[in-house]
Order: C-alpha cells, then sequence, then structure tokens
C-alpha cells in the first residue's frame, strides 16, 4: 500500500477508492474492538456495549481521509516535480538568487525586530515573548559556535548559560556589581568553564563528547542545588537588581533621578520591557557581527575544517587542541553573556532553569536552523518558543504539537531549516586580487 | 639527506605494525614504498606524521628529530601529507579547501600559489566555488594534492592517490606527480598499492611485507625483480 501512495504514475479514480476502501478494511478491524465494543458499569457488574455509529463514523474518516491524504500527496509531488524541472533549467542563476534572498530575509526580520516594541508598546506579553526567542537566539548562535561551525556534539550547553547567570547572580547580590561591570567577568567565568569542559574532552568525539558534555551539564546544575551556601540551593538567588540605563534606573519617581524624570516621561512599568528588549536585541545582534566576522577569519575556517575531517586538518598543520578549546571557550563565553541577560531580565534564578530541557532544546534551534546557519537559528527559535507559546490553548496536546513540528521539519528539510552553506571566500583571479 | 628513518616501530593499540623500518628519502627523489594490503605502508605514512607516534628508532627530518613532535608541529616543519582517502572538506568550496592547505602558508604568496595550482589542475579553477563533496573521485584527489602543495613543503607525502580512482585519473596522476617532480623540484614520498605505476615514476623503491622493509633498489630495477614482479605486478596490471 505504501508502495501505491508514492507511485510516480497518475493513479485512476477507482484504484483511489481501492487504495481507501483497503484502509477503511483496517481501520473497521481495528476499530471493533477499541471503539465499537466497550464496557458499561451497570449496577457494580461490568457489560458490553457497543457503538456501532460511532465505529462506522470513524471507518467513514479513515476513508475520506485516506483518499484525501492520498490526492494530497500525489498532487505535491507532481507539482514538485514541474518545480524541479523548472529549476534545473535554471539551477545556474538560482545559487545567487537565493543568497540574495536570504540576506534580504535577513534584513527584513532585522527591520521588524527593531520597530516590535514601538507597534507593540503597551501590550506586555508580545514584548516579553520576542525578548524570550531573541534570548534563544542567542543562545542559538553561541551554540552554533560549538555545534554548528566546530562540529562539537554538546549536550550541556545551559551549563555555561547557568554559570554567566549566577555569576551576574552573585556579583549583584553580594557585591553590589551593576549589570555592565559584571558582563564581562559572567563572559570570562563561562569561557573558562568552556575550557574546563573542552580540556579533558579534546579526544572525544560525536556520541561521547555528547555523552561527557551532558554529564557536565547535570554536573554544574547539582552543585547548583546543593551548594547551598554559595548558590542558595534550590531557593536560587533572588533580588537581583535590573539593569539601568546607563545608571539611570526604571523606577517610579523618588529621591534620585529615574530614567523617566531625566527624559521627562510619565513613568511606566512598560519602559522597563522595552529597554530590556532592545538590550537582548543588542546583545544578540553583537553576538551574530561577532561570530559571522569570525566564521571568514582562519579561526571560523579552521572550526569548520575541523567538523569536517580532523585528521586532515592536523596534517595541515592546525593545532587541534587549541582550535576545540577556542571554540568551547567563545560558545560559553557567548552562552555566559545570555545567561547574565536572563538573570538581570528575572530578578531571581534557581537551578530550575538550566535542566537538561533548556541544553536539548538549544541544540534543536541549532539543528532544526541548518548546522551553523544564523537565519536559519533565528526561524527555528521562532517555531520553537513560539510554539509552545501558540499552543496555549490546546494545554496537554502541547508538546505533542511541538513534537510534531520537529519531526515535520525533519522530513521535509532534514539538513535543518536553511541547510545552504554561504562559502566564506569568493574567488578573483590573480590579477583582479592584487 | 632531507627525510631519514631508523629502526621505526609502530604500534596500533597491542597490534605491532612495523618492525624496524629504515628509509631515505634524498632532496628532489621520488621514493615509492609499494605492499600488500596490510603491510604497514599507510601505518608508516601516518607514524612519519606523528599518529601515531614512533614506539621506537628515530625519523629525522633536515637534521631535525621530528619523532615526537606533535602532527600539526610536524606539518610546520614542511612535511605536506596528501592522507589515504583524500580527506577533503566536503563542506566547503573548492577554494575554502585550497586556502586550508595555505595556512602556515605565507599570505602574500596566495593568489600566485592558487594560479599555479589552476593551471595544475584547470578542472579546479573551473570548480573552484563548487562544495568540494561535489567533485568527482579523481577530481577530489587533484583538490587533495592541490591543498597538500598550498603549504610550499619540501616534503610531499602521498598516501595512496590512485585509490578508487579510474585509469584515466590514475593516469592524470602520476603524469602530475611526475611533473611536480621534474619540473618543479618536489621531493616526493609515494605510497601506493598500484605498484606497477608507482615504480615507473619512481627513483628509488622499497618493498613492505608485514611492517618490514623486505627489498629496495631502484624503480627500474624492482620492475625487473622476478620475485617484485610475480607478488605485485602480475596481477592484471596493465
Amino acid at each position: 500500500m505504501s508502495a501505491l501512495v508514492f507511485a510516480q504514475q497518475p493513479v485512476s479514480f477507482a484504484e483511489r477508492l481501492r487504495d481507501a476502501a483497503a484502509t477503511a478494511f483496517i481501520a473497521l478491524l481495528l476499530g471493533v474492538p477499541m471503539i465499537g465494543l466497550t464496557t458499561v458499569d451497570q449496577g457494580g457488574a461490568l457489560r458490553i456495549a457497543t457503538r456501532w455509529p460511532a465505529l462506522f463514523a470513524f471507518v467513514g474518516v479513515c476513508f475520506a481521509g485516506r483518499l484525501l491524504l492520498r490526492w494530497g500527496i500525489d498532487y505535491w509531488r507532481a507539482q514538485r516535480q514541474s518545480a524541479a524541472r523548472a529549476a534545473s533549467a535554471a539551477s545556474a542563476e538560482q545559487q545567487p538568487a537565493t543568497s540574495l534572498l536570504l540576506r534580504r530575509a535577513g534584513w527584513l526580520a532585522l527591520l521588524v525586530a527593531l520597530v516590535l516594541p514601538i507597534v507593540f508598546a503597551d501590550n506586555r506579553y508580545v514584548v516579553d515573548t520576542a525578548t524570550t526567542v531573541l534570548i534563544y537566539v542567542m543562545l542559538g548562535w553561541g551554540l552554533n559556535v560549538v555545534v554548528g561551525l566546530a562540529g562539537l556534539l554538546d549536550l550541556g550547553y545551559v551549563a555555561f548559560y547557568a554559570v554567566g547567570a549566577y555569576t551576574y547572580g552573585l556579583l549583584a547580590t553580594q557585591f553590589g556589581w551593576g549589570f555592565w561591570q559584571a558582563l564581562p567577568v559572567a563572559g570570562a567565568m563561562a569561557a573558562t568553564f568552556g575550557i574546563v569542559l573542552g580540556w579533558p574532552t579534546l579526544r572525544l568525539r560525536g556520541d561521547y563528547l555528547a555523552i561527557v558534555t551532558l554529564g557536565f551539564g547535570e554536573i554544574i546544575r547539582v552543585i547548583l542545588v546543593n551548594w547551598t551556601e554559595m548558590s542558595g540551593g534550590p531557593n536560587g538567588i533572588t533580588s537581583i537588581p535590573r539593569p539601568s540605563f546607563f545608571g539611570l534606573p526604571f523606577k517610579p519617581p523618588g529621591d534620585e533621578p529615574t530614567f523617566a524624570s531625566f527624559f521627562g516621561l510619565e513613568y511606566s512599568p512598560h519602559q522597563r520591557i522595552i529597554f530590556l528588549y532592545y538590550l537582548i536585541l543588542a546583545l544578540a545582534l553583537l553576538t551574530n557581527l561577532f561570530v559571522s566576522r569570525l566564521r571568514k577569519l582562519p579561526i571560523g575556517r579552521a572550526w569548520e575544517a575541523m567538523r569536517e575531517d580532523e585528521i586532515a586538518c592536523k596534517a595541515m598543520g592546525i593545532n587541534a587542541r587549541n582550535v576545540k578549546l577556542s571554540a568551547f571557550a567563545l560558545g560559553a563565553m557567548l552562552g555566559g553573556f545570555a545567561g547574565v541577560f536572563f538573570a538581570a531580565r528575572q530578578g531571581f534564578i534557581s537551578p530550575e532553569s538550566f535542566t537538561f530541557n533548556e541544553s536539548a532544546i538549544i541544540l534543536a534551534i541549532v539543528v532544526l536552523g541548518g548546522m551553523g546557519s544564523q537565519l536559519g537559528v533565528v526561524l527555528a527559535s521562532l517555531v520553537l518558543v513560539l510554539l509552545p507559546e501558540l499552543g496555549r490553548d490546546f494545554a496537554e496536546y502541547r508538546m505533542l504539537l511541538f513534537g510534531a513540528a520537529m519531526i515535520l521539519i525533519m522530513i521535509w528539510k532534514p539538513g535543518g531549516i536553511l541547510a545552504r552553506r554561504e562559502p566564506t571566500l569568493a574567488y578573483r583571479s590573480a590579477e583582479a586580487g592584487r | 639527506m632531507m627525510l631519514r628513518l631508523s629502526g621505526v616501530h609502530a604500534h596500533y593499540g597491542a597490534i605491532h605494525a612495523l618492525h624496524g623500518v629504515d628509509l631515505e628519502v634524498q632532496v628532489g627523489e621520488i621514493v615509492t614504498l609499494i605492499g600488500a594490503n596490510g603491510a604497514g605502508k599507510s601505518t608508516l605514512m601516518m607514524t612519519l606524521c606523528g599518529q601515531p607516534r614512533a614506539s621506537a628508532g628515530r625519523i629525522v627530518f633536515d637534521g631535525e628529530d621530528i619523532t615526537r613532535l606533535a602532527t600539526h608541529d610536524i606539518a610546520r616543519r614542511g612535511i605536506s601529507l596528501v592522507p589515504e582517502g583524500r580527506r577533503i572538506f566536503p563542506r566547503m568550496s573548492v577554494l575554502e579547501n585550497l586556502q586550508m592547505g595555505a595556512v602556515l602558508a605565507d599570505k602574500a604568496n596566495f593568489a600566485v600559489d592558487l594560479e599555479r595550482m589552476y593551471t595544475l589542475f584547470p578542472i579546479l579553477h573551473e570548480r573552484c566555488e563548487q562544495r568540494a563533496g561535489t567533485l568527482s573521485g579523481g577530481e577530489q584527489q587533484m583538490l587533495a594534492i592541490a591543498r597538500g602543495l598550498m603549504s610550499r613543503p619540501q616534503l610531499l607525502l602521498l598516501d595512496e592517490p590512485s585509490l578508487g580512482l579510474a585509469p584515466l585519473y590514475i593516469k592524470k596522476i602520476f603524469q602530475t606527480i611526475r611533473e611536480l617532480n621534474r619540473e618543479h623540484g618536489m621531493t616526493i614520498l609515494l605510497v601506493e598499492q598500484n605498484a606497477h605505476h608507482a615504480l615507473r615514476v619512481a627513483d628509488r623503491s622499497y618493498v613492505l611485507q608485514h611492517g618490514r622493509i623486505v627489498l629496495s633498489g631502484s624503480g627500474r630495477e624492482l620492475l625487473a625483480n622476478p620475485e617484485v614482479h610475480a607478488a605485485y605486478l602480475s596481477g592484471g596490471h596493465a
């Protein structure tokens, strides 16, 4: 039957009917015990009751559904074939056109991101959700260095996010450090942890590396839970100060100058939400700029070559140890920055926020986006963060929806949403290059 | 003397792969190493590159003992390996592959070296923006050789460059090897299963058997040697 589904030739209507009838028959066989018969509690005794109308409705739905599904698949295949034929004719011009399109999409996304809080200035929910998306975009771009470029499968990325968040939390609550002072320190701290993880795993690859990084992520979380004197244990760290606008706090008017009073605005709690949004947008854009710049430098190319073939890399004279450690350290540093922002935004952190689930989502963003693709990470973050949000009405089914979306992406786009890789270097002949 | 191996042993875990190999390469020579599957040819090549390190014996390159050096440090001394199975970077473009080959080289030479490679292998010029993984096997081998040359090495190590290639490409690859040596003075150590081609191109040759050098001599001598003929040449090679 499944062979029939993918038949290349046009199929007759009778054949379609026969196929659907076969499906309906199977539905009937399965449906008799599962739908047709049911037990009813009658005065303490179980009695078998029949539900034939429901069964026939089910069989009918299966019949119609199968008919439609097959027609849909055939139609889609025919469309795709003719599209492929048209594309192969024009494939020479296609490639630059796609990259131009992608670049335009990137600029458009940036524009949308810039005006979003202005359009939704009084809708806290939208700006908050967009901020969450941007945190994941930034985390995705950071992990992209490790997984997408250097090809080191890291399942414990959330550890660096946690290190950044706790470093800021502790510096701010214990020593009164501000956001901007703590940011570089937390980044350096996370990078150090990146090297701590990277050093013993230098010789590991693929699934073995994945297991060790998974363990590392858990170790950090377990330490945070148990080392109560340092981290507050399961209670976490509370009342972490929010970032200020160059020293101007977002507070109701009081004795000292605040953001609102300095600019002569009326105080509104939205101002802080919008400021946080622009802050993470700026951090994410800096990350993007930084990573895309690195990709074009020798170190970025060495990361990619290392992902492709480690032995060949060494034979080219590349020090594999330094290349791997730099990828771990830089990826961790970016995760640490995101963690600082997270702590500052929430005002409260606890080990709850840094479970394996987070690592899995960040990794899913990188993989679904297309390993190494910057715009792909944005699209995947949108899908993976917004889908559960939109799915709130589905209550307990939302994870099902989430899973189904991931499976569909993997079926249609096995290499990720944007699997195309832009070369970092264009050829100019020696004459033109000189 | 450019390269001298004396009494080199190598182990893969418990497997003793090389049993005291002595081998020499002089400046400007093509030296080939032939032998059957599993004789230790590729192990010898990799041991030269420090992976695995020699468990006993000495490897001296250009007067310096490189036995204990890390792979990338050996490459920095001017030894360039074109590995078995090509090992190009498949998802990177042809141009980026060549650029990776030039990591150690002076940046100022890049444009000139690139043109040199394009002259040597015009097909690479045609395909320069293409993903390297989409090239045919023969083209990938040319890319691997070109990548190895981009660092301007003093010694080029070629590990089974004819492996799995069509006869036409094999011919072209050996032509190139000869050209590199005769016209550009490149010193080459070549490991090959294709003994016929390897011996014809060689100044001197070694035969490796079960991790030991059992015969050596000029390419012509070994071609005429009845034992070599029986063992390595009568298998249907033209």
